[in-house]
């Protein structure tokens, strides 16, 4: 089977019926199996949800953690995984109510398209303005919006019409993609998996349908950037051979692996190594023990070089020509996640591609006012804020714009004593 | 786009590709960023597929950790048949946990139920602290149950081994944060994103052994809790309980006196692909007692630090 990986996150606000959307989505692509959904039908009519007997409360399914059923609410980013004959999903379940800003960061990271949720009696509000600014700040690639409960305004098309103008002009605003928008209602099951009847006016993709077709972010980056590699460790056996390999051959055996940012790898490439700068050639590309003679972004390999090369973890190999100058400098957007505050003058730990470095919280500049995405005066970040600020790094790295190159611009501030993630960051001038 | 690279570029991965690139990424993460891991291996698919993969993201060199089982003393003789072969086969050390000693010298008591499942948590942290293992790989999946579905790549566990589901780290990126202090640990869980059905397409891809339990075989069983559960020493049919001989197979591998078999003719791994697709029944739902004591059974074992 050739059926490729999407990764997409859904976010919403309260009550705008996400669960359901993502029970529904999972239960019509056949995803719930007959015990998921006997328990959940069970627990469904313990709590008298629903009028009709039968009637599933599907955000029961997604709601995992007792506080969560107890409460009737979800409290962190949950995972679920469903297929079609045409791809893998890979669905980050987003809460909306709780550390919004960082859910929606967690699912947006790795997304190749997010689905904001909008109910269609409320429009936008002020909380999807934060889900699609932070999309646009993480660059995700396809934004989808779908206006949910439109079975409860009669399947209006003028209802629907209003809240699409509503999107379009806030993606303008924003400088966002043009956003897919869908008229659903999760409760029905219409435009979900299928066309609805119940909606002849519109005339585009149900939600399935375009999740099935949207390029993924590997299958629209890997062809357009240079090869970039972050070297995780050197594969050196010495004396401590894996089965079956021939001790003789093998004894001098050196590569560096990892899983290639970017572009392209093929024996007989010129490539460049940071630090330093050294060039030379790959004469092998190892994937387990199959020899290949080519390999693309996110694939995992072990690189032979022609020279020996003195490089070791943080190490990054690419393209000849294609480093970009290192800096010790950055100028970064930051997703403040941890309750502790950020300040001017904080020591904190960086870690991008394979390199952790000791870095300084030079300025903090402002934070986003995350309606209209300004940037206003503050001297500090709070959590769930997103502000610009300045760093200083204790050693050099090779980072380039995020906008310009996702992997090598992204990165984690750490604390340096317990370890705790502070922030989500990515290089991006002050002007942007 | 570059109509040249469309032709020849190898980047149009399958689903089977791109999870097994991420799993060897964070293999590799784990072995460079922490002193001691391990692997948790049961000789379970899940386990063996984990094992799979490190060998391939370090060849040609060996796999370079040991590997912790915690033996309930109620195992498929087949299965430890095949761990024992398997470490010896990959040149690993093997580390065993075993819950039997702590029933005999009294820090562990049987229970009621009989079922040693809830009893490997406090082996398994002796273990991890006497090999000083700052990061212990597991084969949990996040498509096994709710409460695993909101668990991480890199999990930090305290001292007790305790998991906080309302306070864990963001996961962002492909940027996996294993700081951690004294006392802590890590579970890395590196097939977090796969699900049953990829995990027999890869072994029936990549010709992975497995315990025989696995595929259909004709065995003494009889019925309890909707499953079919095998005669043994561990787990003897009760007066009332009608023993007959069935083809069944395992779709998981666990502690005897609480892993139920299925009815099933699949013989060969790609039988199992095909059944593991249409069966309407989840692998715990169908085959695990221990999950069916309430809906938050797994979230309470692993807030206590249960794999």
């Amino acid at each position: 089977m050739g059926d490729a990986l999407f990764r997409f996150a859904t976010a919403g606000s309260v009550d705008d019926g996400k669960s359901t959307l993502v029970g529904r989505l999972l239960h019509d692509s056949k995803a719930i199996l007959a015990d998921q959904l006997e328990s959940v039908a069970r627990t469904s009519a313990e709590r008298g949800f629903g009028g009709e007997p039968g009637a599933i409360d599907f955000a029961l399914l997604t709601d995992g953690l007792r506080a969560e059923r107890e409460q009737g609410i979800t409290i962190d980013v949950a995972y679920r995984y469903f297929s079609t004959g045409r791809r893998s999903f890979i669905l980050a379940d987003c809460p909306g109510h709780v550390q919004y800003t960082r859910n929606m960061v967690t699912g947006a990271t790795t997304a190749d398209a997010v689905v904001v949720l909008v109910d269609a009696r409320k429009g936008v509000l002020e909380q999807t303005r934060r889900h699609l600014a932070v999309v646009q700040l993480l660059r995700v690639p396809h934004v989808i919006v779908a206006v949910n409960k439109i079975d409860l305004l009669a399947y209006a098309q003028s209802a629907f019409d209003t809240v699409a103008a509503d999107v379009t002009a806030l993606t303008r605003e924003l400088g966002l993609p043009e956003a897919h928008v869908i008229p659903v209602s999760a409760l029905a099951g219409d435009n979900i998996v299928a066309r609805s009847a119940n909606t002849p006016w519109y005339t585009g993709p149900a939600l399935l349908e375009l999740l099935e077709s949207l390029p993924s972010l590997d299958e629209l980056e890997t062809e357009l950037e240079a090869l970039r590699m972050p070297v995780q460790l050197v594969v050196r056996p010495q004396g401590a051979l894996a089965p079956d390999v021939d001790a003789e051959s093998y004894r001098d055996y050196r590569a560096f692996a990892g899983r290639i940012a970017s572009g392209t790898v093929r024996v007989g490439d010129e490539v460049q190594v940071f630090p330093g700068g050294a060039t030379t050639t790959v004469t092998g590309i190892d994937a387990g023990a199959v020899q290949l003679d080519a390999a693309s972004a996110p694939q995992s390999v072990s690189l032979r070089l022609a020279d020996e090369i003195d490089a070791a973890r943080g190490a990054v190999i690419a393209a000849s020509g294609s480093l970009p100058t290192p800096r010790r400098e950055l100028e970064a957007a930051l997703f403040q996640l941890d309750a502790r505050p950020l300040t001017p003058g904080a020591r904190v730990l960086v870690k991008t591609g394979t390199s952790t470095v000791q870095a300084l919280i030079t300025a903090v500049h402002g934070r986003r006012d995350l309606a209209t995405l300004e940037l206003q005066p503050a001297d500090r970040l709070d959590a769930n804020d997103i502000g610009q600020v300045a760093l200083k790094l204790s050693a050099e790295l090779p980072v380039e714009p995020y906008a310009e190159h996702r992997r090598a611009g992204a990165f984690l501030v750490i604390h340096p004593q317990d370890g705790a993630t502070l922030a989500a960051a990515i290089v991006t001038p002050p002007a942007a | 786009m570059s109509a040249i690279d469309t032709l020849t570029s190898p980047s149009r991965l399958g689903a089977l590709d791109t999870l097994e690139s991420e799993s060897i990424h964070i293999i590799r993460e784990v072995v460079a960023e922490f002193e001691r891991p391990v692997l948790l291996f049961s000789g379970g698919k899940d386990s063996v597929l984990v094992l799979h993969l490190a060998a391939k993201a370090f060849w040609p060199a060996k796999v370079p950790f040991p590997v912790l089982h915690v033996d309930t003393g109620h195992n498929f003789p087949e299965v430890i048949d095949f761990r024992d072969r398997t470490v010896a086969r990959l040149g690993l050390r093997l580390e065993v946990a075993a819950v039997q000693d702590y029933l005999d010298d009294g820090r562990l008591q049987e229970r009621a139920d009989g079922t040693r499942n809830p009893l490997q948590t406090l082996p398994l942290l002796d273990a991890i602290a006497a090999g000083r293992h700052d990061a212990v790989f597991g084969g949990a999946r996040r498509d096994e149950d709710k409460a695993r579905a909101k668990e991480r790549i890199l999990s930090l566990r305290d001292e007790f081994g305790q998991w906080d589901p309302r306070n864990q780290r963001p996961e962002l990126w492909d940027l996996y944060n294993g700081r951690h202090t004294v006392g802590q640990h890590v579970r890395a869980f590196p097939i977090s994103n796969w699900t049953e059905l990829d995990v027999w397409r890869y072994i029936e891809r990549e010709g992975i052994e497995l315990p025989p339990l696995y595929y259909a075989h004709e065995r003494e069983v009889y019925r309890r809790d909707g499953m079919w559960r095998a005669v043994s020493e561990v787990s003897p049919a009760r007066p009332g309980e009608h023993v007959e001989r069935r083809t069944v197979r395992y779709r998981t591998v666990g502690d005897m006196s609480c892993t139920g078999a299925v009815e099933s003719d699949a013989a060969s791994v790609a039988e199992v692909v095909r059944e593991v697709a249409t069966s309407t029944l989840t692998e715990r739902g169908a085959t695990r007692a221990d999950d069916r004591i309430s809906e938050a059974a797994m979230e309470d074992r692993k807030k206590d630090g249960y794999f």
